[in-house]
């Protein structure tokens, strides 16, 4: 089973229903056990169909069967959609709702897909959280299939090359799969610690996949003197979370100003900050880590650009991610630090700046232009995008021109941290200024909408999540900012103050949704022409 | 006189029965502005997002004062007492929920309800034991009230024998609601009066000698929020009481009215393992129990859907509207409990969203499966059956069932 948390608004009838399966944390936000066990089946069942928002997605196995559909339409005369070869590569969330969007609309061809990690699609938020905290084992975090997918997996090889000229991928054991259509959902990796040897002492870990997560579990369970947490993004500072909710000493080193800069500003990382410190955290802001230093291989002590050195036995490096495009990049595609270039059909772009016919993208590695926000290109590492995408990258796959898709979703990602849930929809990024529009912030129950130019272009509520839908609303219509109306609730202070955001993003700073300008090829293509064209 | 407006037509009791058509009409325009200032939206669109907007007010401070007089008493305090925290906005509606939230679900108390399943199995089995032996019953009297009733009483630690004293002074309130007149309006007021008095007493009984209900955790437990303070305590207790079961008695009898009309969903209800959970689900849309929220107010101009609604005015949400809005909603008029994704309004949005829906979910499932399991051959003496007077509540008053034997549980 799995939650939908951007969809999820906290009405808690899933927590009513099923006690055991999901757990409310304050008002509204949700913890849920992915593998609840087999007597739960009926209260999750009850949970499923009560979810207002309809968040919750039951394994099919579970799923009473429904009597025969309509729904889908039969491959008629056209033979992509019937007997076509379809590659994904990525056994992620993005290649998994890829394969089961592209059999719910009637492919009945091959459908391969490869990953380099051993395991099945797994659902990678709750490894910074319920699974750290012991709630749930990493081991049980499989996303539930939806439908059967009929598929040929290829996992614990990675792909390493692309050739379109014989539209085939290479994998690392040299195997090559041919396609007709090919979906690029490689996704991001952890940015490693940059320096080597230190990275590999034992104690220092990165966390993105179940096995990052399990090690750093039993870590903690073993009562480390001190943790260190290396940046202060989403994911360092629900790692910070954790150790305090665990009851660890924990320093958190934030290069920057504040927590989650990057991605909401300097208002909003002031009141990070402050949440963190009021927690306990050790947080030293403007800090960088100059060196992890080991005894016999093992993490003993971080040496910090403010002249201290902590006693530590466990570091969690929680610098960002990167872009998996290496294999990309013989093919002559897009590529670059912010990912693989594509329309807004998903259809990927040469380095020429040509879109490409049959090679799609879907997830964190895609870079996609966003007409809401004057068609620049949008990085973005939301579970959301990662669904929404795929589907629509699925979906123009097999269909034909006058029947595509664009991909329009309003960029939404979720946070839990100190017991708050933090949320946020919209490019807070692009943001000149921030303003306080309900609630207040002492009572850390707020809504901030982010303006640029005089238009609403974001919003982050701190356990008020259920306005959020209004000012995605208003951000679809690029309504005026400051919003200049009475409302319900109002603050204190509704003056628009300056939004300080870093004034250039660099892929190491956690933003989670980037703005990356117009040009589809950051790399700019030389043109070369052909020697015997000369 | 001026023509009835589609809207005063849907409160007119001689549409009580089949209002559908009525709001099919309503829906052609999505925003209504009544003669009387009102502005009444149709479309589940629309709905969702005033749902979702804070310049949507609860509070009847923020009516104009010509539209004073409109504030409801149902959910009023009829004057009697402060509003409860379904009549006010942030913050101090969430603080007010809050802590009711804390004697009766997550986080505090995240299994009350799931614990209490098997204490709802054995009232349900025990009210349909009474019917056998009669040849008919009356599905309301004999089923859906006295069920959430006692289910209320239990929760709320109110004793059951009172219920004939509580619930005299629990009609006048739920028929004022929608348009009440004078007289009607001063009736609620003494019944809240009356109610309130009667609980004042009873946390006092509580204070001493508590137990595990939910007005003894009111009256003892004292949370990061604190507790309900004196008129507080009593409006939200009036609240509970009444919210707690006058809608569940409209999700059973409209319920089970639907399955007699639906004879092969009936039919999937005896024999298919836990298909009561969809099609309880697909029942809120179709037959929700609560017709319109009445009581909102717009604290600025709102542009939506070509038509402004005006700062001061009132605002109703039709809510069994939006559930039959074809334009989001596919083959809305059909009975579907196969339906996927079945987002609906029948417990509203937001942050006012139903505190009881998931005991009124529990007890129409455990209910109807269990009658359709032991009634047998049922049919309907009268359809439609005769519907008590509100509109906003709406469902039948009395629910004639024949039926040929009551099979075992």
């Amino acid at each position: 089973m799995v939650v939908d948390l951007t969809k999820c608004q906290g009405y808690a009838q899933c927590a009513f229903l099923a006690p055991e399966a999901f757990r409310m944390v304050g008002d509204e936000a949700l913890m849920f056990d992915p593998a609840p066990s087999d007597d739960q089946r009926v209260k999750v069942l009850r949970a499923a169909a009560a979810c207002p928002v309809q968040a919750l997605q039951v394994d099919m196995a579970d799923l009473p069967q429904p009597p025969p559909a309509a729904t889908v339409v039969a491959a008629k005369g056209d033979r992509l959609r019937r007997d076509g070869r379809i590659v994904i590569v990525g056994a992620s969330l993005a290649g998994l709702k890829a394969a089961e969007q592209l059999r719910a609309e009637g492919f009945t061809g091959t459908l391969t897909v490869i990953g380099d990690e051993p395991e099945e699609p797994y659902d990678r938020p709750p490894l910074s959280k319920q699974v750290q905290t012991g709630f749930v084992a990493s081991a049980d975090t499989t996303l539930p299939r939806r439908r059967d997918i009929d598929a040929d997996w290829r996992l614990g090889v990675a792909a390493t090359s692309v050739d379109l000229d014989h539209k085939r991928v290479v994998l690392a054991d040299g195997q090559e799969v041919e396609f007709d259509r090919l979906l690029v959902a490689t996704g991001v990796r952890a940015r490693p610690w940059p320096v080597p040897e230190e990275a590999a002492l034992d104690g220092v870990f990165t966390i993105r996949t179940r096995g990052d997560a399990a090690g750093l579990r039993e870590r903690l369970l073993a009562h480390p003197r001190r943790v260190l947490v290396v940046g202060s993004g989403f994911t360092g500072s629900e790692m910070a979370s954790v150790c305090v909710e665990l009851g660890i000493p924990v320093t958190v080193a934030e290069a920057g100003p504040a927590p989650l800069v990057g991605a909401l500003g300097g208002v909003m990382g002031r009141i990070s900050a402050g949440i963190m410190r009021e927690h306990g955290v050790d947080l030293r802001t403007h800090t960088k880590v100059n060196s992890l230093q080991g005894e016999d291989g093992k993490l003993r002590r971080a040496v910090l650009s403010d002249g201290t050195t902590i006693e530590v036995d466990v570091a969690v490096v929680a610098l960002g991610g990167v872009r998996n495009v290496e294999w990309l990049e013989s093919a002559g595609l897009a590529v670059g630090v912010w990912g693989l270039a594509c329309d807004a059909g998903c259809r990927a772009f040469t380095a020429a700046g040509l879109v490409t016919d049959d090679v799609f993208v879907a997830g964190d590695v895609a870079r996609q232009p966003q007409p809401m926000f004057g068609y620049q290109f949008l990085a973005m590492e939301h579970w959301g995008n990662a669904v929404t995408q795929a589907e629509v990258a699925a979906h123009n796959m097999i269909s034909s021109e006058t029947d595509r898709w664009p991909h329009l979703e309003m960029p939404a990602f979720w946070s839990l941290q100190f017991g708050h849930n933090i949320k946020s929809v919209g490019v807070p990024p692009i943001a000149d200024q921030i303003a306080i529009t309900q609630g207040s912030v002492e009572s850390r129950q707020f809504v901030a909408a982010y303006g640029y130019k005089g238009r609403v272009v974001g919003a982050v509520s701190w356990n008020q999540g259920k306005w959020l839908d209004f000012y995605q609303q208003l951000i679809e219509q690029a309504a005026p900012f400051p919003l200049p109306y009475d409302m319900t609730n109002p603050p204190a202070d509704r003056v628009p103050v300056p939004a300080e955001f870093p004034d250039r993003t660099y892929p190491g700073r956690e933003a989670t949704v980037v703005v990356t300008g117009h040009d589809p090829s950051e790399r700019r293509a030389t043109l070369v022409r052909p020697s015997r064209r000369r | 006189m001026t023509e009835p407006s589609v809207f005063d037509e849907i409160v007119d009791f001689n549409n009580r029965a089949n209002p559908w058509p009525l709001y099919d009409k309503l829906r052609t325009q999505p925003v209504w502005q009544e003669p009387d200032g009102t502005f009444v939206v149709s479309t589940f669109r629309e709905i969702y997002a005033l749902f979702h907007d804070p310049r949507i007010s609860s509070d009847a401070a923020n009516l104009l004062p010509e539209f004073a007089h409109k504030a409801g008493p149902l959910s009023e305090g009829g004057g009697a007492l402060p509003p409860s925290f379904i009549r006010t906005d942030a913050p101090r509606h969430d603080t007010l929920r809050r802590i009711a939230m804390r004697q009766f679900g997550p986080p505090h108390r995240p299994d009350r309800i799931d614990k209490l399943t098997p204490a709802l199995e054995a009232i349900v089995t025990r009210l349909i034991d009474g019917l056998a032996g009669k040849g008919e019953c009356d599905l309301v009297d004999d089923m859906a009230y006295p069920f959430p009733v006692a289910v209320i009483c239990e929760l709320l630690g109110v004793p059951e024998e009172d219920e004939p004293r509580f619930s005299a002074w629990v009609d006048p309130i739920v028929n004022s609601a929608g348009q009440p007149t004078p007289e009607a309006k001063q009736q609620a007021k003494e019944a809240f009066q009356q109610l309130g008095a009667y609980m004042f007493e009873l946390a006092q009984r509580r204070r001493a000698d508590p137990g595990d209900d939910m007005l003894s955790g009111y009256v003892t437990d004292d949370g990061p929020d604190g507790q309900l303070e004196g008129g507080d305590l009593f409006a939200t207790l009036v609240l509970l009481l009444i919210a707690g079961h006058e809608t569940t008695v409209n999700l059973i009898a409209n319920g089970w009215l639907t399955l007699q009309r639906h004879p092969e969903v009936l039919e999937r209800l005896r024999t298919e393992p836990d298909f009561s959970i969809r099609m309880v689900e697909e029942l809120l849309r179709y037959e929700p129990s609560v017709h319109f929220v009445p009581n909102r107010i717009a604290v600025a101009d709102i542009e939506i859907a070509g038509a402004t609604i005006r700062k001061g005015h009132p605002v109703v949400l039709v809510l069994a509207s939006g559930n039959r809005d074809g334009e989001c909603i596919p083959h809305a008029d059909r009975f579907d409990p196969d339906r996927a994704d079945n987002v609906h309004l029948a417990f509203g949005n937001g942050v006012h969203y139903c505190f009881g829906a998931p005991l009124a979910r529990l007890e129409a499932q455990l209910a109807l499966t269990q009658l359709a399991k032991r009634l047998q051959n049922p049919r309907l003496v009268a359809d439609p059956p005769p519907y008590r007077p509100s509109p906003v509540l709406r469902g039948p008053i009395h629910l004639p069932v024949a039926y040929d034997a009551v099979l075992p549980a």
